[in-house]
C-alpha cells in the first residue's frame, strides 16, 4: 500500500546516471564515426553516428520516464518501467524503419553499434556506480546546493 | 517440331514461375522468422524488467531512505536487461533488411 503513495523527491538518480552516460558517450561519437568510416566508408560512419545517438536518446528517455514517475509514486515507477520498455522498443523500431531505405544506411554497422554502445556505456557506468557505492569517498562531489533524493509521502 | 518448341517454352515458363514462387516463399519465411525472433527476444526482457522493477519498488517501499541507491541500480538493471531485447532487434534488422 505504501508503494502507492510514496514518491521520490529531489533530483532523480536515474537521470543523473543517464546524463553521466551521455557525457561519457558524446566524446565517443567521433571515435565511432572514424571506426565506422574505416570499416564501411561514409555509410558506415553515418550509420554508427545514428546508432550511437539512438542509444543515448534511448537512455535519456528511459531515465526521464523513470524520474517523472518517481515523483508521482513508486507504483508509477513500475508502470513507467514496463510501459516505457514497450514504448522505447517501438520508438527504436520506428527510428530504424524510417531510415532503412536511405542511401547512407548500412545495417550491419548500425546493428553492431547499437549493441556495443549500449553495453559498453552500461559496463563503464556500472563500474563507476559500483565503485562509488563500495567506496563512497570515490563518489563525485555534488554541489552543496543540490538537494539529495529523499522518499516522501509515507503514511 | 513446333510441338516440341511449345512444350519447351511451357517448361521454361513453368520453371520460371516455380522459381518466383520459391523466392516468394523464401521471402515470406524470412519475414516471419525475423518477426518471431524479435517477438520472442522481447518476452524474456519483459519478464525480467517486470520482476526487477517489482523487487526494486518493494525495496524502496520497505527502506525509503535507500530509495536513491535502489533507483540507481534499478535503472542500470533495466538497461542491462533491455540489452537482450536490443540484441533480438539487431538480429531482426539483420534478417529483414541486411
Amino acid at each position: 500500500m505504501t508503494a502507492l503513495v510514496q514518491r521520490l523527491e529531489g533530483p532523480s538518480p536515474a537521470a543523473q546516471v543517464a546524463l553521466d552516460m551521455v557525457k561519457r558517450g558524446l566524446p565517443l561519437v567521433p571515435v565511432g564515426m572514424v571506426i565506422g568510416a574505416i570499416f564501411a566508408g561514409f555509410n558506415g560512419a553515418m550509420s554508427v553516428t545514428y546508432a550511437m545517438m539512438l542509444v543515448l536518446v534511448n537512455l535519456v528517455l528511459s531515465a526521464a520516464l523513470l524520474g517523472w514517475a518517481a515523483k508521482i509514486s513508486f507504483a508509477a515507477v513500475a508502470s513507467a518501467a514496463l510501459g516505457g520498455y514497450v514504448l522505447r522498443l517501438g520508438l527504436i523500431f520506428a527510428a530504424v524503419w524510417i531510415v532503412k531505405d536511405m542511401s547512407w544506411v548500412a545495417m550491419v554497422p548500425l546493428g553492431i553499434t547499437l549493441i556495443v554502445t549500449h553495453l559498453g556505456l552500461l559496463v563503464w557506468e556500472l563500474r563507476h556506480v559500483s565503485a562509488s557505492m563500495a567506496h563512497p569517498g570515490l563518489k563525485p562531489r555534488t554541489p552543496r546546493s543540490a538537494p539529495r533524493p529523499v522518499a516522501a509521502g509515507r503514511r | 517440331m513446333s510441338v516440341l518448341a511449345s512444350t519447351a517454352a511451357q517448361a521454361i515458363e513453368f520453371a520460371a514461375e516455380a522459381e518466383l514462387n520459391a523466392d516468394d516463399a523464401k521471402a515470406t519465411a524470412g519475414a516471419s522468422s525475423a518477426g518471431f525472433a524479435y517477438g520472442l527476444a522481447a518476452i524474456g526482457p519483459g519478464i525480467g524488467i517486470g520482476y526487477l522493477v517489482g523487487q526494486a519498488v518493494q525495496a524502496m517501499a520497505r527502506q525509503p531512505e535507500s530509495a536513491g541507491q535502489v533507483q540507481t541500480t534499478m535503472f542500470l538493471g533495466i538497461a542491462f536487461t533491455e540489452a537482450l531485447a536490443l540484441i533480438g532487434f539487431v538480429v531482426f534488422i539483420l534478417l529483414k533488411f541486411a
